[in-house]
Parts: structure tokens; C-alpha cells; sequence
């Protein structure tokens, strides 16, 4: 099983999706899709044809796999129902942030080889958002992984959490990176279709078919990726230690409740927050990147 | 075999290299041929004295203060190893991109005398020879900034000539404060006699080599010479200038302040990773609002000092704390991206060059869909930027993967302030990656994917087949330097083991793991995971979608019957949104000219022209030079060209001293 637990988020994430939505939709009065509705989207997709500019080169058509292939490799190094992770060698925390930035990088590459101006503004964007999220992200953990000596997940995840004030401004800054990272309103609005607005969307703007399953299929487990490291970092209580059945079945059961908690949260941030002005964003990631560094120093001059 | 007589036998084969054009008639066709071997030997000799006791190569004694002394140890040996990798793939590229040159054979002349130049720099053993080696590597390496003779190169060597002196100037002074106190000239004599100095003095001994080495390093504030003159020289040069000669500025750090003074305060190690911080930082920033792509990657050259520095300051750090394995490793990590980053903004400057040598243009905003007609070039030059910006599996990754390892276990340090400075410096680390990714997005997006730009870009073909093995040697290197690590940290570990005294043993094939915190890595894991999981993400979307055709169309044009290059995104409009959140460091201007056929509707023609404010320059260089330049007014009127005037003077002197003298 232990082997086998990137799989969930593989499975599951396009009903995290699902979820968001279904959430927001009853926050808005609105009945709403049903929460299947996403992997109805990607069967679709998958059934289409493609259309594929001329202008493109190969690094168009290698982008999809690399996008996919790396929010997997980065799925593969955490724990998600036990922390017996076998694949923890492969990568820490560190490479899991670099392995998502390199997906980030052709994604945004992607974006620029079609030569529309759109593409372009969204690789634009995108990469401004990350030099924004990176920085405070790589901190907020910091703060965890010295606290537990190491920055291998695993031993993050297993080590005794202490929610302490440097513990609550961590993860509060982490919160704020997960809206940027996975293309939330106030940051950027996942179902805008009005190009001058688009972050992510303008990017993957020339994919279709088969190619934008995959970039769809990769944002969805990278949003579940992102939720579960909040949880294996900031609130790890419930997980298994081993890898036995019934302590997995409890775990998976805590698994659930927080990742319905964490998809609660966003719908919630999402209806009550209306969609910032991009050069508002410094003035919010900024606040985040301060919290992030008053966690570590007060996790330094408190030691806890 | 004995690397004494290896070396030997490298430098008569630059030697003959440097000269082949002179003895004979096509003698140039041979130049980098023997450079090429030159290089293999070299390296060899470098990898030998990695394993093997000392080695003394020349010693001559001539005179009081005349003591010539050439010898290599292990950290000599991992510097000639460095420097004889990147000449070798430079030198096989070289072959092609100097064919139609004007004065070929003064460039393999000047080519081979600058890499043994800097060979003979990295071998010193005493004052003399080291300043001797030293200003020969300015001095040729000036003649080549200038190769192209125009008045861009002069002022470019102008201001390199300048600055490199000032740095030699406290080099000199720094070297004759250490003979005071030591009476010696030899580094080992120095190095045992060192303890003696008084405290006071080994601080202005580490100030001295931060300015000293640093202008050669290209530290911020120090760097203004090199986003000048690294562009100006031809690209193979500019290569090995950013590759490997600034380093040796980190090499002459590292040996008097590491080796030769020993252990420094804890305010030495702070000092350096604050300075590594705003290299970095300040460096990748600056980086990002180049539109030329070899200022572009010059200034990405002061970025990779900085994060060399960030390793160097911890390893400092942990030394005074006594944690010799952790200091070991933070200059696994330093090392490790002196190698790394000698391999990759190599390869990024000859894949410039070669982007030159096709499309006649320095400006990116002049290229585009470059990736189709040289599609080699596009591919190393894409290798060499996801190395750049540390993205898995590749080089940069390991050694940043270290730097930040080695940032984050600062908090094992006494002190309060390296507990918190050390992962601010990881954050600015992080940063610097993120600022390093978005500019690398620009300059290959911009520069290969796309529509050509231009006629020029049109026109482009792909370079001859010695430019391509050159940078495919580079490629391959990046990519097997970041998935067998174990490879590097066994060559480096004796060169750490002598500057530490541990070797830090972390490494396991494949693998890097940090035993004492169980952090681990393994590059090639992740290649291969992704190697799989692409292929079975394929095999899967056949088998839920089926087999679907591919129809090619135009790029989505919102109804407008085509669409241009130029309504393609440019690299201003790529960047604009950093120039509005860092106005403040930018201080940006800009100009909107707008003439109409009829105001306010019918407009004839829009020029938009925008800069930022070169800070370092404006408010830093500029008023100094203006001050020279003013007191160099007033000292003129005593240069009044007059016969008379001049006797005047002379009698006045020779009254004065009659008088003062007794």
C-alpha cells in the first residue's frame, strides 16, 4: 500500500476539484455542476481531437507529459495515508518545490511557443505570481523543517507538532502560497474565460484535446498535492505511522475529513473574496513572506 | 603517471598552440587542436593532484623576494580540472566560430595564453608568481574583451582594465601586509606564521580580499565591469571568462581566507552570505531587464557568484562553531556550483554565440522560432537554462539542493544572528531560483519559440558542426553531473578534506544523504519516475481517448485574419510586471511619443521607449569618475606645457628640500 499511496492523489484529485466547486456553487445559491463533473471533463477531452498551431515547436507537445509526469514525481515523494513513504530518497521537500517549478517552467515555455500575445501574458503573469510564492513557500517550510530536524517529509510529518505561534504564522503563510499556487481567487480566477484576466488559463490557452487533459489532470493533483503537504506539515495528528490495515482505514478516514475541510476553506475563500488587482498581489504575498519571516524568527527566539 | 611531468607536457602543447600561428605558414588550423589536448592532458594532471601528495612543479630562487614556486594540491587540482573541462569543450567549439575570423591567429594566441594564464594562478605558491599570473590573466583577457575593435569593446576594456586594477591594487596591498607580518612569500610559510597576526589586521586582511578577489569575482557592488565586458568579448571568450576566470577570484578567497588565515569571527561568515544574498538577489534582478542576451547572462554570472558565496559563508560559519563535517558540507556546495556553474553559463555563452554567429543579433527582442532552424543549439541552450535555474534532474539542482541544506542546518550555529541570517539567506536563495526561472523563460522563449521577429532570425542556420559538439560536450556534462553526484563529491572530497579537515561524506552513487538529518535526494530517481510516468501517461490517454489525428491551424487570433510576429509578447512586455513591482529598485523611465494624423483619433506612429536606472553606475561610479575628473581639471593648471614653468618647479623642489632637508 505504501507503495501505491501517490495514487490517491492521482484518483482523487479530479473529486477535490469537484468538490470546490460544489461547495461554492451551494455558498452562491447555485445548484451546480456535480462533483464528477471533472472526471467528465477529461474523459471528454481525452475523446477529442487536437488542434495544434503551426507556429509551435516540440517543446508545445513535450509540455504536457513534463507538466503531468513532474506533479506525479513531486506526488510520489509525500505521505499521504502513512508516513512510510519508500519513495522519500528519491526527494525532500526542497526537490518536491523544484520539481513543481520545472513543470512550472515549460508550462509557462508552453505558453510563449505559440506566439500569441495571450500566452504570452499568462507565462508572464505566472512566472511574477511564483518569484512572489516561492520565496515565502520555501520559508513557511523552513520553519517546520527545522523544527524536525530534517527535511525529508516523512520525518516532518512524523516528528511531534507543535502548534505554537510560529506553527500558526507558518501555516497561515502557507495558505496564502496554496491560493497563488493553484490559480485561486483573490490571486487569479480558475473559471474566468475573459483572456485580459487569465493567469493559468492563458497560459494553456492553445492546448485542447488530449494535451489540455493532461495540463488539467496536472493542476487538479497539484491543487490535492498542495492541500495534503498542508496537512502532512501543519497537521499531521491521524496519520499512520505503519503500515497496517486497520491504522491505514483510520487514517484514510482523517485523510478525507481534512481534504474535505481544505476544499471547504478554499470554496469559503473564494466566495467571500473578490478577485484582487494583479499589482495588488505584492501587497498580499508580501504580508504572507513577512509571516513567514516572523514564524521562523519567533520559532528561533522562542524554540518552539 | 606523474602530474608533474603532465603539466609539463599541457603547457608546451598551449605554448605551441599559442604560437602554431607564428611558426607555421597554416598554422592556425592547428591552434585549437593542440588546445584540445592541451586541455585533456591538463585535466588529467588536475584529477591526478586530487588523489596524490602536493606536487611541486617549478621552483626557482633567484633573489631575495624572487621566489618562483609553481605547486598543485587538491583544491589546485579541482580548479585545473574545472578550468580544463570548459577549455576543452570551449576549444572544440572554437574551431568553428573563429573560421571566418579577422586575426585568427591572434586569437588562438590570446585564447591559449589566457587558459594557461589562469592555470598558472591556480598553481602559484608564493606572492610573486600569483601576481605575476594574476595580472597576465587581466592583461590577456583585456586584449580579447577589445578583440573587436571598436569603440564599444575600448570603452567596455576601458572600464574592465580600470576595475581589475583597483582589485589588484588591494590584492597588492592585502599580499604586503601578510609579508609584513610573516617575513615569507611562500602561501605555506604565510599559512604557518599566520596565527601571529594581530587581530585587527586579519580583519583588514579579509576586507582587502573581499574587495581584491571580489572585483574579479564580480560581487555586487564590484560587478559594473562585467555585464560590460563580457559582451563585448567574442563568445567563446566570454565563455571562459564567466565560466571559469571569474572563479579564480573564488579560488584566491578561498586560499587566504580559508586556507592561509585559517578561522575567522563568526562576522566573516555573515558577512559573506549577506553579500552572497544581495549578489544573488540583486544580480538575477538585473539579469531580468537585459534584453541582450550576453549582458543577460552576465549579470546571471554575478547571481551564481552570490550563491557560490552563500556556500562559502556557511561553511565559515559551521567552521567557527567547531561542526567541521557541516562546514565540509557547505563547501561541497560552494564547489559543487563552481563546477556546475562553469559548465552551464559556458554552454548558455557559446549557445549565444552560436544564436550570434546565425542571426547577426545580440537582442532578443530580434529573435523568435530559432528552436526550428537550429534546432541543436535550441536544445543545449534549453539544457543549460533549466541547469541554470536548478530545476531537477540537472546540475544547478544538486548543488543548490546542497546550499540550501547547508543554509538550513545553520541554525546548529551559537549564535542568534547566524540562526536567523542563515535561512534568510535560504529564502533570498529561493528567490533568486524563482527570478532565475522567469528570466530564463524570457530569454529562450523569447529568443527560440515563437515567430522569427525578424528578417535576421528568418534567416538563421543552424551552426557548424564543431559549435554544435561543443556545447553538446557541455549538455551532456550538465546532465551527467546532476545525476550521478556521487561522481563530483568524490572528486571534491579531498579538496574539502584539506580546507576543513572532514570530508562530509554524504554521497552514495545515485543518492545524496545528508546521514545527520536524513534529507535526501536522488536526481536520477526522478528522471527515471518521469520517464516512466510520461510514457504511461501516453499509453493512457490513447487508451481512454483512442487514436485521434492531429490538425495543424493558425494560433488563436480572437477573428483577426493573422496574426504577426511583431503582436507576438516581447521580452519588455515579459518583465513589465517586475518593473512595476521592483520600481524601486528599478527606477524605471519611460517615454510614450505619440504623433497623430488627426488628434485624438488617427494616429500616425508610436515610439515607446523604457529603461531602468543603473543604480550602481548612477549613484556610485558616476559621481566618483565625475570627481577625478574634476580634480584631474584643476591639477591641469599646473600643467601649463611652458619650458620655463617647469624649470620653475624644479628650482622651487630642490630650494625646499636644501632648506627641509638639513
Amino acid at each position: 500500500m505504501k507503495y501505491f499511496q501517490f495514487i490517491i492523489i492521482i484518483l482523487l484529485s479530479p473529486l477535490v476539484q469537484g468538490l470546490i466547486k460544489k461547495f461554492k456553487a451551494d455558498m452562491q445559491g447555485r445548484v451546480g455542476p456535480g462533483i464528477l463533473q471533472p472526471y467528465l471533463d477529461l474523459i471528454r477531452l481525452m475523446k477529442k481531437d487536437m488542434v495544434i498551431s503551426y507556429v509551435t515547436s516540440w517543446i508545445f507537445r513535450a509540455a504536457p507529459y513534463i507538466v503531468f509526469a513532474s506533479t506525479i514525481a513531486a506526488a510520489m515523494l509525500i505521505p499521504v495515508i502513512t508516513i512510510e513513504t519508500p519513495f522519500s530518497m528519491m526527494g525532500d521537500i526542497i526537490a518536491l518545490i523544484y520539481v513543481l517549478a520545472a513543470g512550472r517552467f515549460f508550462m509557462a515555455l508552453s505558453g510563449l511557443d505559440a506566439g500569441t500575445a495571450f500566452g504570452g501574458e499568462g507565462s508572464s503573469r505566472e512566472m511574477t505570481v511564483a518569484i512572489l510564492v516561492e520565496p515565502m513557500i520555501m520559508l513557511s517550510v523552513f520553519t517546520a523543517a527545522i523544527s524536525a530536524g530534517s527535511t525529508n517529509i516523512s520525518k516532518i510529518a512524523g516528528s511531534e507538532t507543535l502548534y505554537s505561534p510560529s506553527h500558526i504564522l507558518a501555516l497561515s503563510a502557507f495558505i496564502v502560497a496554496v491560493i497563488a499556487e493553484t490559480g485561486r481567487i483573490p490571486v487569479d480566477n480558475p473559471d474566468t474565460h475573459l483572456e485580459l484576466t487569465m493567469i493559468h488559463e492563458g497560459m494553456i490557452l492553445e492546448y485542447s484535446g488530449k494535451y489540455l487533459a493532461l495540463m488539467e489532470w496536472a493542476h487538479y493533483m497539484k491543487q490535492m498535492l498542495l492541500f495534503t503537504l498542508a496537512a502532512d506539515i501543519f497537521f499531521p495528528l491521524g496519520i499512520a505511522a505503519g503500515g497496517d490495515l486497520s491504522a491505514l482505514a483510520a487514517s484514510s478516514a482523517i485523510y478525507i475529513c481534512k481534504m474535505v475541510f481544505m476544499a471547504f476553506l478554499m470554496a469559503l475563500i473564494e466566495s467571500t473574496r473578490a478577485k484582487m488587482r494583479f499589482f495588488q498581489l505584492p501587497s498580499l504575498l508580501g504580508g504572507a513572506f513577512v509571516l513567514a519571516v516572523l514564524s521562523l524568527i519567533t520559532f528561533i527566539m522562542m524554540g518552539k | 603517471m606523474d602530474p608533474k611531468n603532465l603539466i609539463y607536457t599541457g603547457i608546451f602543447i598551449y605554448l605551441s598552440a599559442a604560437a602554431s600561428f607564428i611558426i607555421l605558414p597554416k598554422g592556425k588550423r592547428y591552434t585549437y587542436i593542440l588546445s584540445t589536448l592541451g586541455a585533456l592532458v591538463i585535466a588529467v594532471s588536475g584529477l591526478i593532484m586530487m588523489y596524490f601528495q602536493p606536487v611541486k612543479i617549478f621552483s626557482s630562487h633567484i633573489a631575495p623576494g624572487f621566489d618562483f614556486l609553481f605547486k598543485g594540491d587538491a583544491f589546485s587540482g579541482f580548479f585545473i580540472f574545472t578550468i580544463s573541462i570548459l577549455a576543452f569543450a570551449v576549444s572544440v567549439y572554437s574551431t568553428g566560430y573563429t573560421k571566418n575570423m579577422k586575426n585568427q591567429g591572434m586569437m588562438g594566441f590570446f585564447f591559449n595564453l589566457f587558459i594557461l594564464s589562469m592555470i598558472a594562478v591556480v598553481l602559484s605558491g608564493t606572492i610573486i608568481t600569483f601576481l605575476i599570473s594574476w595580472e597576465t590573466m587581466s592583461i590577456v583577457s583585456y586584449f580579447l574583451v577589445t578583440f573587436d575593435r571598436d569603440v564599444k569593446s575600448a570603452r567596455a576594456g576601458l572600464v574592465y582594465a580600470v576595475m581589475t586594477h583597483i582589485g589588484t591594487a588591494f590584492i597588492i596591498a592585502l599580499f604586503l601586509i601578510l609579508y609584513k607580518y610573516t617575513g615569507s612569500m611562500r602561501f605555506a610559510e604565510i599559512k604557518v606564521m599566520a596565527s601571529g597576526i594581530p587581530v585587527q589586521v586579519r580583519h583588514l586582511i579579509f576586507i582587502f580580499s573581499i574587495i581584491g578577489f571580489g572585483t574579479k569575482a564580480g560581487i555586487i557592488p564590484l560587478h559594473t565591469w562585467l555585464p560590460r565586458a563580457h559582451p563585448a568579448a567574442p563568445s567563446n571568450i566570454s565563455s571562459l571568462m564567466s565560466g571559469v576566470m571569474i572563479k579564480t577570484g573564488i579560488y584566491a578567497f578561498i586560499r587566504i581566507v580559508m586556507d592561509i588565515m585559517g578561522q575567522g569571527p563568526e562576522w566573516w561568515g555573515i558577512t559573506i552570505i549577506v553579500i552572497g544574498a544581495v549578489s544573488s538577489v540583486l544580480g538575477v534582478l538585473y539579469a531580468l531587464m537585459e534584453h541582450d542576451i550576453k549582458r543577460l547572462l552576465a549579470y546571471h554570472s554575478v547571481e551564481n557568484i552570490g550563491i557560490i558565496l552563500l556556500g562559502l559563508g556557511a561553511s565559515m560559519i559551521f567552521r567557527v562553531n567547531d561542526l567541521y563535517p557541516l562546514s565540509a558540507l557547505a563547501l561541497i556546495a560552494a564547489l559543487y556550483h563552481t563546477l556546475n556553474h562553469a559548465l552551464f553559463k559556458g554552454l548558455l555563452f557559446l549557445g549565444a554565440g552560436s544564436v550570434m554567429h546565425a542571426a547577426h543579433t545580440k537582442n532578443m527582442e530580434e529573435m523568435g522560432g530559432l528552436i526550428k532552424s537550429m534546432p541543436y543549439t535550441g536544445l543545449f541552450f534549453l539544457v543549460g537554462s533549466v541547469s541554470i535555474c536548478a530545476l531537477p534532474p540537472f546540475n544547478g539542482f544538486v548543488s543548490e539542493w546542497l546550499t540550501f541544506q547547508s543554509l538550513l542546518l545553520g541554525f546548529k550555529s551559537q549564535s542568534i544572528i547566524s540562526k536567523i541570517i542563515t535561512p534568510l539567506g535560504g529564502a533570498a536563495l529561493a528567490l533568486t531560483g524563482a527570478l532565475a526561472a522567469a528570466c530564463f523563460v524570457k530569454a529562450f522563449g523569447i529568443s527560440f519559440l515563437g515567430m522569427p521577429r525578424s528578417g535576421k532570425a528568418e534567416n538563421a542556420k543552424e551552426s557548424s558542426i564543431y559549435m554544435i559538439t561543443g556545447m553538446g560536450l557541455l549538455a551532456v556534462l550538465c546532465l551527467v553531473f546532476g545525476i550521478f553526484p556521487g561522481i563530483v563529491i568524490e572528486i571534491l572530497s579531498p579538496a574539502v578534506f584539506i580546507l576543513t579537515g572532514s570530508n562530509g561524506a554524504l554521497a552514495e552513487g545515485v543518492f545524496i544523504n545528508i546521514s545527520e538529518t536524513v534529507s535526501a535526494i536522488s536526481p536520477a530517481a526522478i528522471i527515471v519516475a518521469m520517464l516512466v510516468l510520461s510514457i504511461a501517461a501516453a499509453v493512457f490517454i490513447i487508451i481512454a481517448g483512442g487514436r485521434k489525428k492531429i490538425k495543424y491551424g493558425d494560433s488563436w487570433d480572437c477573428g483577426i485574419p493573422a496574426l504577426g510576429p511583431r503582436m507576438q509578447y516581447t521580452a519588455t512586455a515579459f518583465t513589465k510586471p517586475l518593473r512595476i513591482i521592483f520600481r524601486r529598485l528599478y527606477l524605471p523611465k519611460r517615454e510614450l511619443r505619440v504623433s497623430y494624423v488627426v488628434k485624438p483619433f488617427f494616429v500616425k506612429s508610436i515610439k515607446y521607449s523604457a529603461e531602468i536606472t543603473p543604480f550602481f553606475d548612477r549613484y556610485i561610479y558616476e559621481p566618483v569618475t565625475d570627481f577625478i575628473q574634476r580634480t584631474a581639471g584643476k591639477v591641469r593648471l599646473l600643467q601649463s606645457g611652458s619650458l620655463q614653468l617647469y624649470l620653475a618647479y624644479i628650482l622651487i623642489t630642490l630650494v625646499l628640500l636644501l632648506i627641509f632637508g638639513t
